[in-house]
């Protein structure tokens, strides 16, 4: 059967975006080695209801690794010790009887603290907003097998485009910038036809926003890389730098012939 | 009493002809409109961009920090269209025929009709939006097999289908958004819905951040608000999915329809223990290659259960493939409920495996060997990694365990065939509507349907509603029924925030969850309902006295959204076994023991059960009464469903 642990949390508590926070520390007790760490949470906020005191506020919602919520920097680490995984997906089995976990949010100028654990990402629907996207209305569109795609070219654009937005790219980094989540987008729309005739309007208008958001800088350490959940690569930023640069270097009828 | 409106005519032209039928409104009015939309998943994103796409104005509610988390992103397999591109003899009336079977002859025809016709356009529109499907070496796009079907139609991006389509409506929902013609509502929860003269003229919510109780008004409401399945606590659900804003709106005059119907999936991780919060899939796409089997003998499986011996080490000749056995032309992509009930089976046959014996296999030894590990990870991979993530366990090497799990909900919201409720002005779409599949759904139809209601259906449908309106006067925020409305929601979470009893919502939540498993779950006689009925009612009373909510209003506060969803479900909950009780015929996934065949298939009785039912709310602890809808078949002909 599963093996039984104790563990000390140092667990970031903070009312609201109003107030200063501070590490607390709690006890969590007799947490099962195949529960999930928000499963281990689920149990010490149990225990702190029990007791009448304020749970632990932590955003989640699927559970499966896939919608983004979670957040949480572990010991120091965006989603914890496990690489390519979210914080849901990650189980107790990662840690030790007698350990200290030390759980934070995301850090960034950008992502503000809401209470606790949850942070505001809001900046990310705004960059998206910024031209994440084809300008295409609904109805009216050819066929879907009229463009043939190149596998390599679609499989390549689906690896992109499975960036879940969760944020923790940005908390890996000394900068926080935001360029791993922009450039997958970008990078998405730059591989596929479908993408081409806004191709670097779009690249520019997203970095645009990212600045105003107040991300920082990139200066390729690739801390993002290392911590994203997904796998989402370096060579996306690549691709993004190439993009930008296209669209401020040349004019817009160069660019298009 | 209760009108489908569905159209006269020839079931392939009433779509067309409808559409025709239906009044436009025009250009420079349509600015003058508010539509409010709840839920961004798929069906919410794709009604909220064609919607402002076309002029109005859209405000749109997410509980979520972000539209694009609805939990649609979670769905794995794909999604069904027919466009027989693969030309193995599929068709529009095909896509249909199936969805109408896989119901088991309880959906209505004319809307399944309609659906398996734009089935089409949502691939073409999805294509247009950059949506990264997989494609074939040639560069065309490639399909799959989903369950209840011989055709391959099933369009997937790997096992991430579901997020690549949200992301697809999500980036055109943003595109609305940078235009300004949708303002979105990020970590909001709907509360109540708000009629003025017996129309939907709004809805009040709660701003999950700061507490506030909000008015937002709108010519016409739109929930997309998914599934009920957290009825039973564990399902595959998010752990924010609940029934709130369809249950609110239902006691503002919402019919609510089939909430009996449950699909319980049968490819799920199973059970591990007390502590666990959810349950994951594995999608069905697995059964393209995996194969599902239990030992032949109780002695087999107790080694097996007791760790003695390994599944490899099981010979062939001790092996049952239940599914091949007893179904040779589906064999492992039988439908759902059909799969699902077949490993209960074998589990309460005592051959199940694992530590628990509550679990099948589901063995890729054989596609493997056929195919290579590297073919079998290109089409399964960040499956088989979840999996194996969660497991510990490598189903490479061994073959995964799996067990049926709560997954999606049939029953919803009753709506006609212009997807409008019993409410005037206020729709129901996506999983939160009860009308496209039946008693059971195929797989890859949910994200179908979503898509179908939002991207084609019902941008024509409201129009229809708002031109007859007679009037572009703004509805006013501040007319005495958003009032009255908003008093009732801040007077409820008083009333939640008082309660200081001894347990966790969660604990009541939990015992409702195990009264609906036990006596609504994947078998159901009277006995058990009735039983059930007396058992949810004492835990009603329970949840109202001796529940503990903590904190204030004004701030972000799990404890008290949780109590808000619990206590709904609970009621959701009675209705449910009211619903499954006066339903004494077996019907996909409703199972009712007394109703089977000879070799224990559900056993419908279409004579006296050919309904849908809908059912009204009365008030507070009073019965609820039940009308229906008959369902008229003149296109299908009713048999007893076979997968042989």
């Amino acid at each position: 059967m599963s093996a039984h642990m104790n563990l000390t949390l140092k667990v970031w508590r903070q009312k609201n975006d109003k107030t200063k926070g501070q590490f607390v520390t709690i006890e969590a007790k007799g947490i099962a080695d195949d529960m999930s760490f928000l499963e281990m949470l689920d149990i010490v906020n149990d225990d702190l209801t029990r007791k009448g005191e304020d749970p632990i506020y932590f955003d989640h919602d699927c559970r499966e690794g896939i919608c983004g919520m979670c957040s949480l920097v572990i010991n120091g680490r965006p989603h914890g010790p496990k690489q390519g995984t979210t914080t849901c997906q990650l189980h107790m089995r990662s840690f030790h009887d007698g350990q200290t976990i030390v759980i934070e949010p995301w850090r960034a100028a950008a992502f503000p603290v809401l209470k606790d654990l949850a942070v505001d990402r809001t900046a990310f629907d705004r960059i998206q907003q910024a031209g994440g996207y084809v300008n295409v209305n609904t109805g009216g569109v050819p066929d879907a097998n009229t463009i043939a795609i190149p596998k390599r070219i679609a499989d390549e654009a689906f690896e992109s485009a499975t960036c879940i937005g969760c944020g923790a790219c940005v908390a890996a980094c000394k900068n926080a910038s935001a360029m791993l989540f922009v450039s997958a987008k970008v990078s998405q729309f730059a591989l596929l036809p479908q993408g081409q005739t806004e191709r670097y309007e779009r690249a520019q208008a997203m970095v645009d926003q990212m600045d105003e958001e107040g991300f920082g800088n990139c200066t390729n350490t690739g801390a993002c890389e290392a911590e994203c959940p997904v796998g989402i690569k370096l060579t996306n930023i690549a691709r993004l730098n190439r993009e930008y640069l296209t669209a401020k270097v040349f004019r817009e009828e160069d660019i298009h012939g | 009493m209760l009108d489908s409106k569905v159209p006269a005519g020839p079931l392939a032209d009433k779509w067309s002809n409808h559409k025709f039928n239906l009044k436009l409104v025009n250009p420079a009015n349509k600015r003058k409109f508010t539509v409010i939309v709840v839920g961004t998943g798929l069906a919410g994103a794709s009604a909220a961009a064609s919607l402002a796409e076309l002029g109005y104005n859209v405000k749109a509610f997410a509980y979520q920090d972000s539209p694009r988390r609805a939990h649609s992103i979670a769905a794995q397999g794909g999604i069904n269209a027919a466009k027989n591109y693969q030309n193995d003899g599929d068709s529009v009336y095909r896509l249909f025929y199936d969805t109408i079977k896989g119901g088991d002859y309880r959906a209505r025809e004319a809307n399944v009709y309609r659906l398996a016709e734009v089935s089409v356009n949502i691939i073409d529109q999805c294509v247009a939006q950059g949506v990264p499907f997989a494609r074939e070496y040639g560069g065309l796009l490639d399909n799959r097999s989903f369950g209840g079907a011989q055709v391959s139609r099933t369009f997937y991006a790997r096992g991430q289908t579901g997020q690549q389509l949200l992301l697809g409506a999500y980036s055109a929902l943003n595109r609305q958004i940078k235009q300004g013609k949708v303002e979105v509502f990020n970590r909001h929860e709907m509360l109540d819905l708000v009629k003025i003269d017996g129309h939907a003229k709004g809805i009040i919510t709660r701003n999950l951040i700061t507490g506030e109780i909000e008015s937002h008004a709108a010519h016409a409401v739109l929930l997309c608000t998914g599934g009920y399945g957290n009825v039973y606590f564990l399902s595959t659900n998010a752990m924010g999915c609940s029934v709130t804003a369809a249950w609110r709106a239902h006691k503002r005059g919402a019919f609510f329809a089939n909430p009996c119907y449950t699909q319980i999936h049968p490819t799920c991780i199973p059970v591990t223990g007390d502590h666990q919060s959810k349950l994951t899939l594995m999608s069905e796409s697995l059964r393209n290659d995996g194969r599902v089997w239990v030992p032949k003998t109780q002695e087999i499986a107790k080694k097996l259960q007791k760790g003695e011996i390994k599944a490899s080490d099981v010979k062939e000749d001790d092996r049952d493939y239940f599914l091949e056995r007893k179904y040779p032309s589906f064999g492992n992509l039988v439908p759902r409920d059909v799969a699902s009930r077949n490993a209960k089976e074998a589990v309460d046959d005592g051959r199940g495996v694992g530590k628990t014996g509550v679990a099948v296999y589901l063995d890729f030894a054989e596609a493997i060997g056929r195919l290579g590990e590297d073919s079998v990870r290109a089409k399964y991979g960040n499956l088989f990694d979840m999996y194996y993530q969660i497991t510990d366990e490598n189903p490479y090497k061994q073959p995964m365990r799996i067990y049926p799990a709560v997954h999606y909900t049939m029953g919803g919201i009753w709506v006609d065939y212009n997807l409008m409720t019993t409410v005037p002005g206020l729709y129901a779409l996506g999983e939160a509507n009860f009308s496209d599949h039946g008693a059971n759904r195929l797989g890859a139809s949910a994200l179908m349907q979503g898509l179908s209601d939002g991207y084609f259906v019902i941008p024509f449908t409201v129009g229809d509603y708002l031109a007859k309106l007679g009037s572009f006067a703004p509805v006013d925020a501040n007319h005495p029924a958003f009032e009255e409305a908003r008093k009732d929601v801040v007077e409820k979470t008083n009333q939640l925030l008082a309660l200081k009893g001894t347990q966790t919502v969660d604990d009541i939540h939990k015992k409702l969850g195990h009264i609906m498993w036990e006596y609504c779950g994947m078998a159901r006689t009277a006995e058990g309902l009735t039983k059930a009925i007396g058992l949810i009612q004492d835990l009603k009373k329970e949840f109202w006295s001796d529940v503990k909510v903590l904190g204030e209003n004004d701030e972000l506060n799990a404890s008290l959204e949780k109590a808000g969803r619990v206590a709904d479900f609970i009621e959701l909950g009675e209705l449910m076994v009211t619903d499954a009780l006066q339903r004494a015929e077996s019907c996909g996934g409703h199972f009712r023991l007394e109703s089977q065949t000879e070799e224990g298939e559900a056993k419908r009785n279409d004579e006296e059960y050919t309904y849908v039912s809908a059912w009204e709310y009365k008030g507070d602890n009073q019965a609820e009464v039940l009308h229906k809808e008959e369902l008229i078949f003149e296109n299908v002909k009713l048999t007893q469903r076979s997968y042989k």
